[in-house]
């Protein structure tokens, strides 16, 4: 792979050289002027991509560089599955661009005061892609067969039953008080009737599933009978899987794909006029995470020489051209009603302060630090290897060790047995779904990371009812995290999107989701 | 008959011994396919129970028997990876793509190198045999996804001959299949001509400074005579064999060119299949690649003995 970079970065010199000495000034001018047009549509429309008249019809294709785990929405886990499956199913809310929630199988919700009961209302006259209306015994079937599915330990198990009141109203009823189960209310509705949820896939979601080849694409069309009057505006989509990204970025520079996100700045920059930039985030924690068990790593001082030693600008310069948001804890911005900002300047890039506290553990001569990577994921490999030099300036003799994807789910990931790792770690808009990995003896902490007062402020902000509390609560949480140093955060990627100009509407999410339903062509 | 008879039991035995080879290689590498599929945020249970599903908890030997009880009857299971699709049907959309690009390349190789060979061998030391000679060591020392890479920028972004990752499956359009395949199908080919020609050169050389070219030429035979009616057989037995290497080594699928040109074929089944730890996919593709080869090479056996009279004495 690392090889493979190198020959096309060499190549595209080569190409650009090339170009350069045939009359590139006009390329240059372009692309600039291309770049201006971005940012100010950007600052335009927020979070939203739009400009040109919308021209109703169409068919876009969509870059994926990962093939789907499964089309069953119930089992269905990575964030690229999630994000395609978004315009399948509908759950009883499910997600705004903004994060906040909309109502959609249900018309409206009534959550009680003490959070234990949260009661649904069945919106009147919709349907599944088959053409017949969604029951109430759909939606406790959807429910009971999710639950299931997840099981004993998943956070799911804090709802005890669905409790059917009428055909219309349907009450969740839980174990505890716990006023964070909407996020998990977005839950694909599906028929009771379909034995085969995964094969042939059936929702209420904007667009309907028209055919899946495994490792090739999935094509969805325009489902006519969508709730939201007007939605959607295309009549097909296809989410086409190509496994090497600089095939990917061929492909687009080929015009035979239309959409492509996770640019690198370099590739960003060298697309023609036909493609817009659009600047959002990943929405991922990335991180150096470190095991709390392994020696040096347990005493909370070394971590905190890693996060003075680790120069988190000189990576988010060197990688995402610095327009990545630093953080300092696990928890991304755009989740903002519980984002802490302090966390990001709990430190700062500084190797002597991260001399004295390696002197101060009693290493003063440093230690060796093994950082296993995912060796596919080039953006960790390369992040991995900025970290190790940065470490080598206050002399810990870090290493890279690359594994397979598989063999990192299943030693690291599973088996805990590693000394650190560089990762992103993506979330719901539950707040504890990003935080509850951290609580001692979580199944999810591979980090073996115990810190008592974290356990209590996490259990304080879990059983918190009152909004405010809970924010505050989930701040301060994270700022423990912080503080100990429980990883080297280092930020939240940004995420480089290439959107043909015969299309607009893009739209960024703060959670998995690739919203096909609010893009239109452009009239020309 | 016998040679055939034979050959089926070596073909058979070959197969038994390589998957599994490859079966026992699987349960030694780290990961494994419930975990791939489910990925970071699988519970424990959900991973106990899919492992049951999947059969991964059973000892080697049993779930190596199992799949060959299966593979006997010509069922080689559902994947791992892609629930409810069954191995033979993944199979069945890639082969055919992989078989033409294969046949395409094959085309292009027989057509380019025999006549380039040996017109390099005929008028060796001139102006054609010296160009020849150094395009071919270029195109052997460019590797292949470069190669890949550069017929892409050039025939499908500059001159617009064919859009990268447009790919048609023959079965809807052949003659538009066919025409992006002729691509990848040359990025295959021009390595392997090169070899060819260079090969093809060097054993009709050789061949021209043997005894019995001296006396075909003392007969009066004119240079082509003996070229074509003396040489050419006999410097063809080494060329054959390493044209059979060549077409097992197409037939079981470029993986870095299709994966360059976005072409759904065996080869980048059989890589996406490896790292999602996919064993029934795996199993089904060495297998095929393995038969191919024995196959190959039989068919090799039998063309010596058109060739060359005392093979079929012995």
């Amino acid at each position: 792979m690392k090889k493979n970079h190198l020959l096309l970065g060499v190549m595209t010199f080569l190409l650009s050289a090339a170009l350069c000495a045939c009359g590139g000034g006009k390329n240059a001018e372009e692309s600039s002027a291309g770049a201006a047009q971005t940012d100010a549509g950007a600052q335009e429309s927020g979070n939203t991509l739009s400009e040109g008249t919308p021209v109703p019809g169409g068919r876009l294709v969509f870059g994926m560089t990962q093939d789907l785990a499964s089309l069953d929405p119930h089992i269905e886990t990575d964030a690229g599955t999630r994000d395609v499956v978004f315009n399948l199913y509908e759950g009883l809310v499910k997600p705004a661009s903004d994060g906040s929630f909309l109502p959609a199988v249900a018309s409206d919700y009534v959550i009680s005061d003490d959070a234990k009961v949260y009661t649904f209302t069945l919106r009147d006259g919709i349907t599944f892609h088959d053409g017949t209306p969604v029951t109430i015994e759909d939606v406790k079937y959807s429910i009971d067969r999710y639950a299931e599915i997840q099981g004993e330990s998943s956070a799911f198990s804090i709802v005890s039953e669905a409790v059917i009141v009428d055909e219309k109203t349907l009450e969740i009823h839980l174990k505890e008080s716990y006023s964070e189960l909407l996020p998990m209310m977005t839950l694909a509705i599906i028929p009771a009737a379909n034995d085969d949820p995964a094969g042939t896939p059936v929702g209420t979601g904007p667009f309907r599933f028209v055919s899946y080849t495994p490792g090739q694409n999935l094509i969805l069309e325009k489902y006519d009978g969508y709730w939201q009057e007007g939605l959607p505006s295309l009549d097909e989509v296809e989410f086409k899987f190509i496994a090497d990204v600089d095939t990917a970025y061929m492909e687009l520079q080929a015009g035979t794909i239309d959409i492509l996100k996770y640019l690198t700045a370099a590739q960003a920059q060298t697309l023609s006029g036909d493609y817009q930039i659009v600047e959002g985030s990943m929405n991922l924690v990335h991180a150096m995470y470190l095991n709390s068990e392994y020696g040096p790593l347990s005493d909370a001082r070394v971590r905190q020489a890693l996060c003075y030693a680790v120069d988190r600008d000189a990576v988010n310069q060197f990688l995402f051209g610095g327009k990545s948001r630093i953080i300092g804890s696990h928890m991304i911005p755009a989740m903002s009603v519980y984002y802490e900002p302090e966390a990001a300047g709990v430190y700062t890039y500084d190797p002597q302060k991260a001399r004295e506290l390696l002197a101060e553990a009693g290493y003063p001569d440093g230690f060796d630090l093994t950082i296993t990577v995912p060796s596919s994921y080039s953006q960790h490999v390369d992040t991995a290897q900025i970290i190790a030099e940065q470490l080598s300036q206050v002399g810990v003799r870090a290493s890279i060790s690359q594994v397979e994807w598989s063999s990192w789910l299943e030693n690291v990931y599973q088996g805990g047995e590693f000394e650190a790792t560089v990762i992103g770690f993506d979330g719901t808009l539950a707040p504890s779904d990003w935080l509850m990995k951290y609580t001692t003896g979580d199944t999810k902490n591979f980090m073996h990371y115990s810190n008592e007062e974290y356990d209590r402020v996490f259990e304080e902000a879990y059983a918190s009812v009152d909004e405010t509390v809970k924010a505050e609560k989930y701040k301060e949480a994270q700022m423990i995290l912080a503080r100990d140093a429980a990883a080297v955060y280092i930020e939240d990627p940004v995420n480089l999107v290439a959107v043909s100009r015969n299309f607009g509407g893009y739209t960024f999410y703060p959670t998995a989701a690739e919203d096909m339903s609010l893009i239109y062509q452009i009239g020309q | 008959m016998k040679l055939i008879i034979r050959k089926l039991i070596t073909l058979i035995i070959t197969l038994l011994v390589i998957s599994f080879l490859s079966f026992a290689a699987f349960s030694l590498i780290p990961g494994d396919a419930a975990l791939t599929r489910l990925g970071q945020d699988a519970t424990p249970q959900q991973l106990a129970a899919l492992r049951a599903e999947m059969g991964l908890d059973d000892p080697l030997p049993e779930r190596y028997a199992d799949w060959l009880a299966g593979a006997l009857r010509g069922d080689f299971g559902e994947s791992y990876r892609y629930e409810g699709t069954t191995v033979a049907s993944l199979l069945s959309q890639r082969l055919p793509v992989t078989v033409l690009l294969a046949v395409l390349s094959l085309i292009m190789i027989t057509a380019v190198s025999l006549p380039l060979g040996i017109a390099c061998a005929r008028y060796s030391g001139k102006w054609l045999d010296i160009l020849v000679n150094q395009l071919t060591q270029l195109a052997m020392a460019i590797p292949p996804f470069f190669l890949g890479m550069i017929l892409t920028y050039v025939f499908g972004l500059t001159l617009r001959w064919f859009q990268p990752g447009d790919f048609t499956q023959p079965s809807e359009d052949l003659a538009a299949c066919l025409s992006y395949l002729a691509f990848p199908a040359l990025a295959v080919a021009l390595p392997k001509i090169a070899m060819v020609v260079r090969f093809l050169r060097g054993s009709v050389l050789s061949e021209m400074g043997k005894d019995y070219v001296r006396t075909a030429f003392s007969k009066g035979n004119s240079e082509n005579g003996v070229l074509y009616g003396h040489v050419l057989g006999n410097a063809m037995i080494p060329v054959v064999t390493f044209f059979a290497m060549v077409i097992a080594e197409i037939l079981a699928g470029s993986i870095v060119v299709e994966q360059v040109f976005s072409v759904p074929g065996v080869g980048r089944l059989l890589i996406s299949s490896i790292s999602d730890r996919d064993y029934p996919v795996v199993q089904a593709i060495v297998l095929y690649v393995a038969a191919a080869t024995v196959l190959i090479n039989f068919a090799v056996d039998l063309l010596y003995q058109l060739l060359d009279p005392r093979v079929r004495e012995a």
